[in-house]
């Protein structure tokens, strides 16, 4: 049987971004706390070390970082009339595993989202009338996230500068500045660092972008372009564009991530305990099935613990956020039947892809000279940023170029026509591997009452619980969405003086061969209606008011960016709630 | 004076004035190949197998030597050593389905749920290899005894995806082969492949230096320096800020 253990004030489930953030924050209240980790633990040094690091093998192929999918994996199925399997290997998205989680293997991409993402529905209904919006998709479930970017501004920015990231304002109170990105939210202030430096291929993308008469800008970036010190006293150095960043850690200290930001002071809080390889099961309930009592998890030689807490956060990889709530009972499961029950209900993804541009053979790219956020890019077709009336779908992307890498597993493009292997091929690659451009399109994913997370009545984890079963499929509108941004694409490669520039945009049906994105996103949204939310606007479970699920799965629909920085803003949000109104009179901050 | 170390101290132990290649290659000794000289006329190297069978390793060389042929300019994978590459991995971990859901029940699904059969990728190159070698054998014609271009239609044949392999589909076969090929090719020469790192001087990929700061925007520029693997790897730096603990107390 389980050993009971020495209760404590909060635990939380998971020590990645969210995990080792509120974490801190009740640990320097005084609050006991203990962060339980599913994988091991690992530190820049020695861990993340030169010449292992930079492993192509290892690291993208293999997926050193990520969950190991022996013990569990995620099954999938593109629509409820399919038999839902396993999905055997990650390839679509890549959840990370180990001390920091995902915030390790990050590319350090770091925007905030648009004022009008925060209250998604009003905005649309009010621009385009709900006609509009219903014959875009009558499936789509879209909403208000319950708080508002003037409301997440001051965490944004204490999150940035925790970060220390390095970009361009664009909008500081509402003044346009130059050299930003003219259609930034307003910010309180300028980013703490200045932009990396624009390699080629961000400056050729520049020049073919402003010929068309858009507003490139340098991407805001979490791997640093100058040595800082965080407001916790940590010090960051300067990425040195070693161009193995996502799906690997960082050697230098020059990326955002708990081990660079967060845990070296968490770690010496005397309040604090880290336990690591510990797999929980679930959140225990007492009878009354309105208050959690604690966590009951097992360690790596496979010995059972009960965790006691007064507060229990969920601060796992989004999906692992909804399947823990779903083993443990919290809050109604989704059925797309009759289209109540919240928990799996919302859950959405991102649309990405974008064009190949093969340029001419005397320009030299150089594309393993990179940082993980070294685009530059233009907003000009992100979320609502152009008028959608007569286009006959909702949502946008962020175009451009963003070649985090030249490693060449992953990266060997040749142009259309070229046999798939043989001599011809290995020529192609050998003409166009230096001299070609990726674009990016990457952006919103609208939510839909087909697409949900439950849990999988068939396979099982190493510990014998149900798997997360995944319903997905793109929307229509996300199609026709991310097509027509293609169409205007295709002009900027061929303006960056591309011979030959292969058209992007997502297609139906999805797959999950093939990598996308690892922003998965939902399941657990927040909002002010318990009947379409899992969580209030302070991420607290309606229904178990000591139970707060934070990170991406509070997200109702994704919006036009990578979501990290969001999730940290949302998390600061959270843990000041927490601690100015839940501390001091625990129940539900918000009442239905 | 200590806590100053930082990006400028890191990179001004790297060799900064990369674009010279005498310079660098000077300090790297013998063991720098000028990335503008390919080894032509490399020859197979030998290669001890421990998971292929002779007869295995037979079909594995000639089909390596033509999903990626030799040039005039630039070897090809069984110059590159690719099939040794390819054995190691299936006599490892990886070859064993190391980070594969291995739970049934198994059933056939769409194409956009992936991989669902219950073969490792050692079962599932033994079990398509036996099937095409007995094939070819009731044929007469060893894999390896075609001329080029019958080698080149039976893999087109293989890679259409129409034959059943004892439960492999060809199709499935034929691009396992091809993913553990391309892998070979490009990946670290710490891995068994890219014998004398071709590949990667073919398309310029400078391999592990671990920066490229005072390069960055110094655009377009020719990098035309040895690569560098990550064996080779000996800066001896050590990215240690005393700043920051290394460690959990």
């Amino acid at each position: 049987m389980a050993q009971r253990l020495k209760p404590v004030d909060v635990v939380t489930i998971g020590v990645g971004l969210t995990g080792s953030l509120a974490a801190l924050e009740l640990a320097e209240t005084g609050l006991k706390v203990v962060g339980l980790e599913r994988g091991a633990p690992r530190y820049t040094v020695p861990d993340f070390q030169s010449p292992a690091i930079h492993d192509e093998l290892r690291f993208s192929i293999r997926k050193a970082m990520m969950q190991d999918n022996v013990k569990v994996a995620v099954s999938f199925r593109n629509n409820s009339d399919q038999t839902a399997l396993p999905i055997r290997r990650w390839e679509s998205f890549l959840p990370g595993q180990g001390l920091g989680g995902s915030f390790v293997h990050w590319n350090g991409q770091s925007f905030r989202f648009q004022v009008a993402d925060f209250i998604y529905r009003t905005h649309i209904l009010e621009r385009y009338g709900q006609k509009f919006l219903d014959a875009c998709g009558p499936e789509l479930t879209i909403q208000d996230w319950g708080v508002t970017y003037d409301e997440l501004e001051p965490h944004y920015d204490r999150f940035e500068y925790l970060c220390g990231v390095s970009g361009k304002a664009g909008n500081i109170k509402g003044q346009i500045q130059a050299g930003g990105n003219p259609f930034e939210a307003p910010r309180s202030r300028e980013y703490p660092n200045p932009p990396l430096k624009e390699p080629y291929f961000g400056a050729i993308f520049r020049k073919g972008a402003e010929s068309l008469g858009y507003h490139p800008y340098p991407q805001p970036s979490s791997n640093l372009s100058r040595p800082y010190i965080n407001p916790l006293g940590l010090q960051l150095e300067q990425c040195v564009f070693c161009g193995f960043c996502e799906r690997y850690a960082c050697e230098h200290y020059a990326k955002a991530s708990p081990q660079t930001i967060i845990l070296p002071v968490l770690l010496k809080n005397p309040n604090y305990e880290l336990q690591t390889s510990c797999e929980v099961l679930r959140i225990n309930l007492d009878s009354t099935r309105k208050k959690a009592t604690g966590v009951t998890y097992v360690d790596a030689a496979g010995r059972e613990f009960e965790q006691p807490a007064e507060l229990v956060l969920i601060t796992a990889f989004p999906l692992n956020n909804v399947r823990t709530l779903l083993l443990s009972g919290i809050g109604k499961p989704y059925d797309p039947k009759t289209g109540e029950g919240v928990v799996g209900r919302n859950y959405s993804y991102q649309t990405t892809g974008g064009p190949t541009v093969f340029m001419d053979e005397s320009i030299n790219i150089n594309p393993f000279m990179s940082s993980g956020a070294p685009g530059t890019m233009i907003d000009d077709f992100s979320g609502d940023n152009f008028d959608h009336s007569q286009l006959g779908f909702i949502g946008g992307q962020y175009v451009g170029s963003i070649m985090t890498n030249g490693r060449p597993i992953e990266f060997h493009p040749t142009p259309p026509g070229t046999p798939a292997w043989g001599l011809e091929w290995k020529r192609a690659v050998d003409r166009h591997y230096n001299h070609t451009i990726l674009i990016q399109q990457h952006g919103t994913s609208a939510a839909s009452r087909l697409n949900y997370l439950d849990l999988d009545p068939t396979y099982k984890d190493a510990w014998g619980q149900p798997l997360l079963r995944m319903t997905f499929d793109f929307p229509e509108n996300d199609i026709r969405m991310s097509q027509y941004i293609a169409d205007k694409v295709v002009e900027i490669g061929r303006a960056m003086g591309g011979k030959i520039v292969v058209r992007g945009g997502t297609e139906r049906p999805y797959t999950t061969t093939v990598y996308q994105s690892t922003h998965n996103c939902g399941g657990a949204v927040m909002g002010s209606d318990p009947k379409t939310s899992v969580v209030n606007r302070y991420l607290q479970c309606w229904d178990v008011p000591n139970v707060f699920s934070l990170g991406g799965s509070a997200i109702p629909q994704n919006g036009t960016y990578n979501y990290s920085v969001t999730i940290g803003a949302l998390t600061y949000w959270a843990l000041d709630a927490i601690k100015n109104k839940y501390l001091k009179s625990p129940g539900p901050l918000v009442h239905a | 004076m200590i806590k100053t170390i930082g990006a400028a101290m890191l990179t001004a132990g790297l060799p900064l004035e990369i674009a010279k290649t005498d310079e660098h290659a000077a300090l790297c000794g013998s063991n720098a190949i000028a990335a503008a000289t390919p080894p032509v006329g490399a020859t197979t190297p030998p290669i001890t197998y421990v998971f292929f069978s002779t007869e295995e390793a037979a079909f594995i060389d000639a089909a390596a030597s033509r999903l990626i042929p030799a040039d005039e300019q630039w070897p090809g994978a069984l110059e590159a050593a690719v099939p040794n590459y390819i054995d190691k991995q299936l006599a490892g971990a990886w070859g064993r389905g190391e980070r594969l859901y291995r739970s049934g029940p198994w059933q056939q699904g769409t194409p956009s749920q992936g991989y669902q059969l219950p073969f490792t990728p050692a079962e599932l190159f033994h079990t398509a290899l036996a099937a095409i070698n007995k094939e070819l054998a009731k044929a007469g014609t060893p894999f390896a005894t075609m001329s080029a271009d019958q080698q080149d239609a039976y893999l087109r044949s293989l890679e259409a995806g129409d034959k059943d392999l004892d439960g492999v589909p060809s199709g499935l076969f034929f691009g396992e082969l091809w993913e553990f090929t391309v892998e070979g090719f490009f990946s670290d020469p710490v891995y068994g492949g890219i014998r004398d790192m071709v590949a990667w001087r073919m398309i310029g990929f400078p391999g592990a230096y671990a920066s490229y700061y005072d390069l960055v925007d110094r655009h377009g520029i020719t990098i035309d320096r040895p690569p560098m693997s990550l064996a080779e790897d000996a800066h001896g730096h050590v990215h240690m800020n005393p700043g920051i603990r290394a460690h959990s107390p």
